[in-house]
């Protein structure tokens, strides 16, 4: 297996085509759990696996079910009942295993099936021709790369709270304001693409 | 009616009030024909689903309600795939992913859970309506402006003579800092009227 383009996947999809701050996908959670650094972590970490676990299903059942009988525009239904599916599984794996997790993630863990970036990354996968290994390196680095907007975030809305701000902006408004100036930081991460201009 | 047209776009604006639909309503709002078009999808979308959930929901045991409901989003969002491949190719390659993505919009999912399941045909008709109509008045205030802004155009036309684009509005932030400003105008509005 050739390194390069997957490095070059990585790349693109924790800095470049970042998630949140290039795509604007899974923003409801993005502004939703920013509000205290430890449930961004946990709320980052359930993303990375169910959206790792959701490109490997989702490519194995376009490449084996959908295109073999030709019914691939069936294939938003399927994914997102396999994505409701595992995002299920996973609840139940961290109430299991961590309750202290899911009391902080609360009505956020079970958003995720509705979490676009999750049906997003899927998509983006069948769309590109992703092989299965592409397709996993494209799953797990736009979770982390996720999971970084959204513990930056987190760690400037900590800080937002004690600041004095106007008060119609007071609340989301001043989050996309902030939002916006770490997407325009990030814009300088598409000189990164050295290897050749992955499509966005 | 009109008690419910003010509440959809105004009071209750799934947007810019209750801060919904955040990721289409970004993504897709960098100029006029794409807003429209988003607009018209969802609420295509958001209208059929209420009055199939409505109709259905005494049949739907409650512990699995949602992957129901998502079912019969999916379905209506398949057919505006294919409707919109068919007839309209050029929107459907501008708006991308975000025409599948319609079935994890939270405005629908969240209708259909807090309104349509527990209100008859007609009301859930009047609600989809309504919401999908302040969801679509929303997304093309944002495209304007960053359409304007970005571009110095509207629905592909010239606008002010002279006028140096930013295009940072058509890019990324400007989505961000153009839904920062709607919004804190209009709670600022809000705030004043409030006294």
């Amino acid at each position: 297996m050739d390194p390069i383009p997957l490095v070059q996947i990585s790349i693109a999809a924790i800095l470049i085509n970042n998630f949140v701050l290039a795509r604007f996908l899974g923003l409801c959670p993005f502004f939703g759990v920013s509000k205290r650094l430890s449930s961004a972590i946990g709320m980052g970490m359930a993303v990375v696996f169910v959206m790792s676990v959701a490109s490997m299903f989702t490519w194995a059942i376009d490449a084996f079910v959908l295109q073999r009988f030709g019914v691939q525009y069936l294939q938003t239904i399927v994914f997102i009942l396999v994505i409701a599916s595992l995002v299920q599984l996973v609840e139940m794996t961290i109430q299991k295993f961590s309750p202290v997790l899911y009391e902080a993630l609360g009505i956020y863990l079970p958003l995720i099936t509705t979490n676009c970036a999750i049906l997003g990354v899927a998509k983006l996968n069948t769309g590109a021709g992703y092989s299965f290994v592409e397709s996993l390196v494209n799953g797990v680095t736009s979770g982390i790369g996720f999971t970084l907007a959204l513990v930056l975030m987190s760690g400037i809305r900590e800080r937002l709270e004690l600041a004095n701000v106007p008060k119609p902006l007071r609340g989301l408004p001043i989050a996309f304001v902030t939002a916006g100036l770490m997407s325009i930081a990030f814009l300088g991460f598409a000189g990164l693409d050295f290897f050749r201009t992955s499509g966005g | 009616m009109i008690k419910d047209l003010k509440r959809g776009i105004i009071t209750e604006n799934p947007i810019l009030v209750l801060a919904l639909g955040l990721c289409p309503a970004l993504a897709v709002s960098t100029s006029l024909q794409n807003g429209v078009g988003m607009g018209a999808a969802a609420t295509f979308v958001l209208v059929c689903s209420n009055v199939i959930v409505s109709l259905i929901k005494r049949f739907i045991p409650p512990k699995v309600r949602i992957p129901c409901y998502i079912i019969v989003i999916a379905t209506f969002v398949t057919m505006v795939e294919l409707i919109m491949k068919a007839y309209f190719p050029d929107l459907n390659k501008s708006l991308g992913i975000f025409v599948s993505l319609i079935v994890v919009n939270c405005i629908i999912l969240g209708r259909a859970e807090a309104y349509a399941s527990k209100n008859n045909v007609f009301k859930s008709l009047i609600d989809g309506i309504v919401m999908g109509l302040g969801f679509t008045v929303a997304l093309c205030t944002l495209a304007t402006i960053r359409e304007v802004l970005g571009a110095n155009k509207l629905w592909g036309l010239n606008v002010i003579p002279g006028f140096k684009p930013m295009t940072i509005f058509t890019l990324a932030p400007g989505g961000f800092l153009a839904i920062a400003l709607v919004m804190g105008l209009s709670n600022w509005i809000r705030d004043r009227k409030k006294g």
